[in-house]
């Protein structure tokens, strides 16, 4: 097993209202089987053994489902590995001697709480906007009651493995939430229950996230690339031509 | 009216209207080329094709008040986005590296704004004569009014051409990053179409840059016979 020495430089902010800093801390035999969580859990446990507050950062499932873990690390959102959560990511792929910065998800929509934890709730509330159907659809339906095509069936589903991490919003060069939204209007566009409210979902989720203070998308991708799950780009192309249609059939 | 405001002020909205007046651009683009091509054609051709042009007041005006009205948008909403843009990271990172996105892709303000810097010195230039009014007694042989000459004198001077040149080529960037993107903003792309329309962006974008800077070239090179006229001060 090799051991590894690390240099940290993380941004650390006490809250809200406090301007934040940069503060470098060196890590000696870390690990290369550590998650990016442990090697972070292994220097708060140090930190508080020496009556310091530890770094805060957002974490939960540790297992790439559930989107709550976030970081930029070294310029790249969820670390350099691609199609990799930040709990997934792990220490082999850093070396001997490196220096690693890691800061917030950095968005007028997504203010800083506390060190690197950041508040997401602007997710929450375009979900609210329209992420949902409304439409009563029963108990849970026999199999194939309802046929749906595998390419659809596919389709919502790939769009569906958005876990909402804000990975896309981060590397954004605009801030733009574009990709996020794409995945939660595309999971619907794809399946006949999402039919109905079609048109009004993807206003009103567009025009909340226009009111969240996101950017607007410059098709640049860099979301995609940054996109622990994937969720490509056809989404943004569907999502434009739904939100130009519902427009023109107003 | 209200509707339409609503529309074109909400992200989405913005991006249609800037692919929808890019577009617009792109193809006055393409017709000013093929056009002003007939430079090798010598004065006769070019001379005549500009009397063409002129001879049809009505046509000119309406193309010309719809660029305006497409170059006035394009840049006001332009102006507006990346603003909001910017805004929406007040602090920026200690470190970002771009992951999928192109130099192009990331500077379309900064090509924009050299090429609204081009062509607002290009219509003073050639439109307006106003950098070299002598420009304005230019006669061919027909007594028709000698756009070869002008042009011919003025990529002779290695600092005018080589102006075009740094231009036309900022403006290629622009264009290869927005030929492609105009699909997606107007939600006609699909990932069968993806590879094609990027390799159609970059032709087409090199298309109109190879076109366009090949005048000012062949005039450096000499390759353009030179025509009475007045000579540059
Ligand atoms: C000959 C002149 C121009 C042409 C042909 C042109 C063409 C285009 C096209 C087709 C787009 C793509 C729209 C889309 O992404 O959907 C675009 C985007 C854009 N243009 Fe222009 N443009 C021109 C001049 C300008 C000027 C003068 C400015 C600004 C000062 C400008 C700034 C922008 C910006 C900021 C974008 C959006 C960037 C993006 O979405 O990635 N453009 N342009
Ligand atoms: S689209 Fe990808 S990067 Fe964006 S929130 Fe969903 S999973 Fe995260
Ligand atoms: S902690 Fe759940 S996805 Fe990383």
């Amino acid at each position: 097993m090799t051991l590894m020495k690390l240099t940290l430089r993380i941004w650390r902010q006490k809250n809200a209202r406090t301007e934040g800093q940069f503060v470098t801390y060196q890590l000696d035999n870390v690990s290369e089987h550590m998650s990016f969580l442990e090697m972070l859990d292994v220097l708060n446990e140090g930190l508080v053994a020496k009556g310091e507050e530890p770094v805060a950062f957002d974490h939960d499932c540790r297992e790439g489902i559930c989107g709550a873990c976030s970081l930029m690390i070294n310029g790249y959102p969820h670390g350099p590995l691609p199609k990799t959560t930040t709990c997934q990511l792990h220490m082999r792929h850093f070396k001997d001697g490196d220096v690693i910065t890691v800061e917030p998800w950095r968005a007028r929509a997504f203010p800083v709480i506390k060190d690197c934890v950041t508040d997401r709730s602007a997710f929450d509330r375009i979900m609210q906007a329209g992420g949902f159907i409304s439409v009563r659809t029963g108990g849970t339906p026999d199999a194939n009651a309802l046929p749906i095509r595998k390419r659809s069936a596919d389709l919502s589903m790939d769009a569906a493995a958005c876990i909402g991490c804000g990975a896309c919003v981060a590397a954004c060069k605009n801030a733009s939430a574009m990709l996020f939204v794409a995945a939660k209007v595309g999971q619907f566009a794809h399946l006949p229950q999402g039919q109905v409210e079609r048109k009004e979902r993807v206003k009103a989720m567009i025009g909340r996230m226009d009111v969240e203070g996101f950017g607007n998308c410059t098709n640049t991708y860099d979301c995609e690339g940054a996109c622990p799950k994937q969720i490509p780009r056809r989404f943004i192309n569907e999502m434009n031509r739904d939100f130009i249609w519902a427009a023109l059939t107003e | 009216m209200r509707w339409l405001m609503n529309v074109l002020t909400s992200s989405i909205g913005a991006k249609a209207l800037m692919a929808a007046t890019g577009l617009i651009l792109v193809l006055f683009l393409v017709g000013h080329m093929v056009g002003n091509l007939q430079l090798f054609g010598g004065p006769d051709m070019l001379n005549g094709y500009a009397e063409f042009l002129h001879s049809k007041p009505l046509v000119l005006w309406v193309v010309r008040l719809g660029m305006i009205a497409a170059v006035l948008l394009h840049i006001l909403s332009s102006i507006r986005l990346t603003l909001l843009n910017n805004r929406a990271r007040p602090t920026a990172y200690k470190l970002k590296r771009p992951i999928s996105s192109t130099f192009a892709s990331r500077n379309m303000f900064l090509t924009g704004l050299v090429v609204a810097a081009f062509v607002t010195y290009h219509l003073l230039h050639f439109t307006f004569r106003a950098t070299h009014p002598a420009f304005a007694t230019l006669k061919d042989a027909h007594g028709r009014f000698d756009v070869y000459s002008m042009v011919v004198q003025s990529f002779s001077d290695p600092l005018i051409a080589g102006a075009y040149i740094v231009a036309l080529v900022l403006l290629g960037l622009h264009l290869w990053h927005a030929i492609g993107s105009t699909f997606q903003s107007l939600g006609l792309m699909s990932p069968k179409l993806q590879p094609i329309v990027s390799a159609m962006s970059l032709a087409l974008a090199g298309l109109l840059v190879l076109g366009n800077v090949a005048m000012p070239i062949a005039v450096l090179l000499g390759l353009v016979a030179r025509t009475q006229g007045v000579t540059l001060p």
